[in-house]
């Protein structure tokens, strides 16, 4: 017998669709994480929606979920499509699976606007540094002097998807690699719990492309170079807190998410703060002269105002207000009539 | 005083009073706040009872560079662009001559006195007036000054043409929200204006207005506000639009408005999302994003963000999802000229997308049907699960045109939506539900929407190919099936939209298709066809396509039809010519593109000449 979780469903219940990306693709694991992380918290996959652009990454969503609703859109415009159904229903959890074409370069627009209105859903760029689709062409992150077959060495800066996150103010920063499955399952799950926009960029192996061990996105670079923050723990709502065996309390960082859930950071860096953004900019330039892969909870904002907030609307999913609360009266017309300059 | 009037001249001393009958323009600098002057002008000899429009061309610039505005009085209600002007007021250094060119020989020209024109001509009366110094002497701060001064020029008018000084301070009234201080302010510009110029003007040209009452009832406004209101009354649910002129105003109205007119009755939340997008691509994904989880959803823009628009379009075409595309045309192609109108994306809009497509488009033709089809189009676009295309242009939109109040929309249409109940319902009776099935013969799948929670709700929308159930495919025949039931979606579902509007007339041969705001000039011009040059016509007026059947009959029915338009290629009779090929040879293309109105001179020399 499979197991089942609180609410009575088996991991079946969250798969997709047979996956067709490559074997050993990072996003194959990516998949498998958003799956164990839903089925643990115990969502029902009717509660989500998933979002994509165009490219490997965005093929994923067929392949998790097939309960949930689903939109595979435009390349790039994965978070306008996202903000425009997400004021649909606040009621629901939404998933956008963006890449590092889709985000930095066509998508580079949305993707700084959709953080400045902190739309509520978990942003995640699978991010190789490579177009895999359209086999093999440099994406934006892709580091300088990375050499690729037919490409020849790439001579552009790349663009750090982290960076630029901060820069807009992003409310839930995160760096994980898909090969430290735990750590993106547990970030996954904070993500969720996140009021705002959470924005995770997981460095996602292209088996096919770009996996030589000298560049960046490849399994054995990051193995080697993975430079984790912090241990993460996190506590769902329901659950009481507990803070783990020998733990000290100076070395254990709790964050409140506004929903009563709570991410437990365990410092590996003494006195990393996630709250400070400054710090957390700073961090990642250190990490670049340090040459490591700086992994965890970058940054966090749990209370700034999320697009709901700003736009006022109701709790109740817009989507299922009867006609008449959406039409106002035949004497509200009367009164812009008489209002109109007439003779 | 003597320097003021001293340029005056009489050539016109013994001439018949011409009423209710001509056309002011007044030159000014934009930025100096005579559009307050100039909508002054425009609702005193509306409220007098006299058919009026207001035309104003203004430059794509903030402040400093020339701007027209022309006012047509006509007793006879034709509110058309007229290329003549018998009153020309100058209030700008800087076109002060060509301005003075502007005026028909017999006309009147009146300008400021600091205004320094290179040569006078002896066949305009010339008036001139002291707008600085009656502006200065009206007590208004400095930095007004600029600002009162043109209201000398309404005053000098009211004296000159007879405007009812209390039509006047009605009109200033409503412009500043009732306003004692602004109103008074500005009114008592006016008034010591017209007391300056009957003392020390004496009139001598043929010019004046009397009180009518052909505009009982009736109301001003533009275009774009018209049809925000009826977006708003339409159940309006989502809007994303990103700035552009001559279409911002849309969203603006619309913003400012839902405070009003859309806080939920019960929880006094905000019913409408309103989003200003990073940009026009951002703006049809998110509109499309909230059409398919099931809002009310538009966007407003005008051509250049159209072509952006454009992979997303068709992406709503092909995953059937509908949203509504207000487009308040201007003239391109490329930046062109962003402050004038034109009818110019026509076939653009048809075929837009790559790939075969077809598109719903509908044509107000005034600010009724502005208001109108802003709540239609919301209905036909769920109703076909489809994107609509309202085609508004910068003469309907931003000028203010005379109307009936607004009347009250009818129900609001949600279309084929399956919820839980709905789905159980099927399920007890042992039917399947699939996203793209053609259930009812007519084209038009069932949907579902996001946040549906009934088991198999859910489905994945995408742009790939797919299947009836909505599953991915690359199947030749499910490629062929598919599109071909989207294609009779959109013939059948032609019923759904605006009929053509036919006007004919006794004996008439030839007939006209127009569409739009040029039908003003079409109405003017079928006067004069039938009184100067009997000819009397046939007029059909294009209010959607695809075509209903009208059109053919219509085009059948004439040996000759004028299609008259404003862009220079004549794009709805390449439609015309294109659906109806046996039919042909009938058409005549009668098209202009300028910047501007049509005129009803130019659309009778074009039929005449054909």
């Amino acid at each position: 017998m499979a197991r089942t979780n609180a609410i009575g469903l088996t991991k079946a219940d969250y798969k997709g669709a047979p996956t067709t990306l490559c074997q050993g693709c990072g996003h194959n694991s990516i998949l498998s994480q958003i799956i164990a992380s839903l089925f643990e918290m115990n969502v029902r996959p009717e509660d989500v929606v998933k979002f994509s652009g165009i490219g490997c990454s965005s093929k994923a969503p067929t392949y998790m979920l097939s309960r949930s609703f689903g939109f595979n859109g435009l390349h790039g415009r994965m978070p306008a499509l996202a903000t425009g159904a997400l004021v649909a229903d606040r009621t629901i959890k939404g998933i956008g699976m963006s890449g590092d074409g889709d985000t930095a370069s066509i998508g580079m627009g949305h993707f700084k606007h959709v953080i400045r209105r902190n739309v509520p859903f978990v942003y995640i760029v699978a991010n190789n540094g490579v177009y895999g689709l359209t086999k093999g062409q440099f994406s934006a992150t892709a580091d300088q002097g990375l050499y690729l077959k037919r490409q020849g060495e790439n001579p552009y800066m790349p663009i750090d998807i982290c960076m630029e996150a901060l820069a807009s103010n992003a409310t839930f920063v995160a760096r994980t690699f898909a090969g430290d499955p735990k750590q993106v399952k547990t970030l996954l799950k904070a993500a969720f719990h996140h009021k705002g926009l959470a924005v995770i960029d997981i460095i996602s192996p292209c088996v096919t492309f770009n996996n030589r061990p000298e560049s960046r996105y490849s399994y054995e670079w990051a193995k080697d170079h993975e430079a984790a923050l912090h241990q993460i723990d996190f506590v769902p709502p329901e659950e009481e807190i507990w803070l783990g065996e020998g733990l000290e309390p100076g070395e254990v960082r709790d964050i409140r998410l506004h929903d009563g859930s709570t991410i437990i950071l365990k410092q590996v860096d003494e006195d990393y703060d996630p709250t400070d953004r400054f710090g957390a900019i700073k961090a990642i330039e250190e990490s670049y002269a340090q040459n490591v892969l700086l992994t965890g909870l970058l940054y966090i904002d749990p209370e700034a105002p999320n697009i709901y907030d700003i736009l006022d609307l109701p709790d109740e999913p817009l989507n299922r207000l009867p006609t008449d609360r959406l039409r106002p009266s035949a004497e509200a017309l009367e009164a812009i009539n008489a209002g109109l300059f007439h003779a | 005083m003597t320097v003021e009037t001293a340029s005056s001249s009489a050539p016109t001393a013994a001439r018949p009073a011409v009423v209710n009958d001509f056309s002011i323009t007044v030159g000014t600098i934009n930025g100096t706040g005579s559009q307050t002057s100039n909508l002054t002008l425009l609702r005193a000899l509306f409220k007098m009872g006299i058919p009026v429009s207001g035309k104003n061309l203004f430059p794509s610039n903030i402040q400093g560079m020339p701007t027209w505005y022309t006012i047509r009085v006509n007793k006879d209600g034709f509110i058309a662009r007229r290329d003549e002007h018998e009153i020309v007021v100058s209030m700008n250094p800087a076109t002060v001559d060509d301005d003075l060119a502007e005026v028909l020989p017999g006309g009147v020209f009146i300008y400021a006195d600091h205004l320094r024109p290179r040569a006078m001509r002896d066949d305009v009366t010339v008036y001139t007036m002291p707008a600085r110094k009656l502006a200065k002497e009206s007590g208004a701060p400095p930095k007004l000054r600029d600002y009162v001064a043109n209201m000398v020029y309404v005053g000098v008018l009211a004296h000159l043409l007879g405007i009812d000084l209390d039509a006047i301070r009605e009109a200033l009234s409503y412009h500043f929200h009732g306003k004692a201080k602004a109103t008074e302010l500005n009114f008592g510009v006016v008034q010591k204006a017209a007391a300056w110029a009957a003392e020390n003007l004496t009139k001598q040209d043929p010019y004046r207005v009397e009180p009518m009452n052909a505009t009982r009832g009736m109301i001003l406004a533009d275009g774009n506000s018209a049809l925000a209101w009826g977006a708003l009354f339409g159940g309006l649910q989502f809007l994303s639009w990103y700035p552009i002129t001559p279409a911002s105003s849309v969203a603006e109205t619309i913003n400012e408005y839902i405070p009003k007119l859309r806080k939920d009755p019960v929880t006094g939340k905000n019913t409408v999302a309103s989003i200003q997008a990073e940009d026009e691509l951002a703006a049809i994904n998110m509109a499309i994003g909230a059409g398919w989880a099931g809002l009310r959803a538009m966007t407003s823009t005008s051509g250049p963000g159209i072509s952006l628009m454009t992979e997303a379009v068709g992406l709503a075409y092909y995953a059937e999802v509908p949203v509504v595309l207000v487009n308040v045309q201007r003239t391109g192609p490329s930046t062109g000229l962003p402050t004038r109108t034109q009818q110019g994306d026509i076939t653009f809009t048809y075929f837009l997308s790559h790939g075969d497509t077809e598109h719903i488009m509908l044509f107000p033709g005034n600010i009724n049907e502005a208001f109108e089809f802003g709540w239609r189009a919301l209905n036909i676009a769920e109703r076909l699960q489809a994107p609509v295309f309202l085609m508004s242009d910068l003469d309907l939109g931003m000028n203010h045109w005379m109307g009936r109040p607004f009347e009250y929309p009818e129900e609001i249409d949600r279309g084929k939506v399956l919820w839980e109940d709905d789905l159980k319902r099927l399920a007890e009776e042992g039917r399947r539900w699939c996203r793209y099935e053609d259930v009812d013969g007519d084209g038009v799948p069932y949907r579902t929407v996001m946040g549906n929670r009934y088991p198999g709700a859910a489905y994945f929308t995408r742009g790939t190919g797919h299947d009836e159930c909505a599953r991915y495919s690359e199947d030749p025949e499910v490629w062929v099936r598919v599109n071909q039931r989207i294609k009779k979606k959109y013939h059948d579902g032609r019923k759904y939209l605006p009929q053509p509007v036919v006007d004919t007339m006794d004996g008439a041969q030839v007939g006209i298709i127009a569409y739009g705001s040029t039908d003003p000039a079409i109405v003017e011009a079928r006067h004069y066809l039938l009184h100067d040059h009997d000819m009397p016509t046939d007029y059909l007026r294009i209010r959607a396509v695809p075509f209903h059947d009208q059109v053919r009959d219509f085009l059948a029915a004439h040996a000759k039809v004028y299609v008259v338009e404003a862009n220079r290629d004549g794009q709805m009779a390449q439609l015309l010519r294109m659906t109806y090929p046996e039919l042909a040879t009938r058409i005549v293309s009668h098209s202009r593109s300028d910047g501007l109105p049509l005129t009803a001179e130019w659309v009778v020399a074009g039929i005449q000449e054909a």
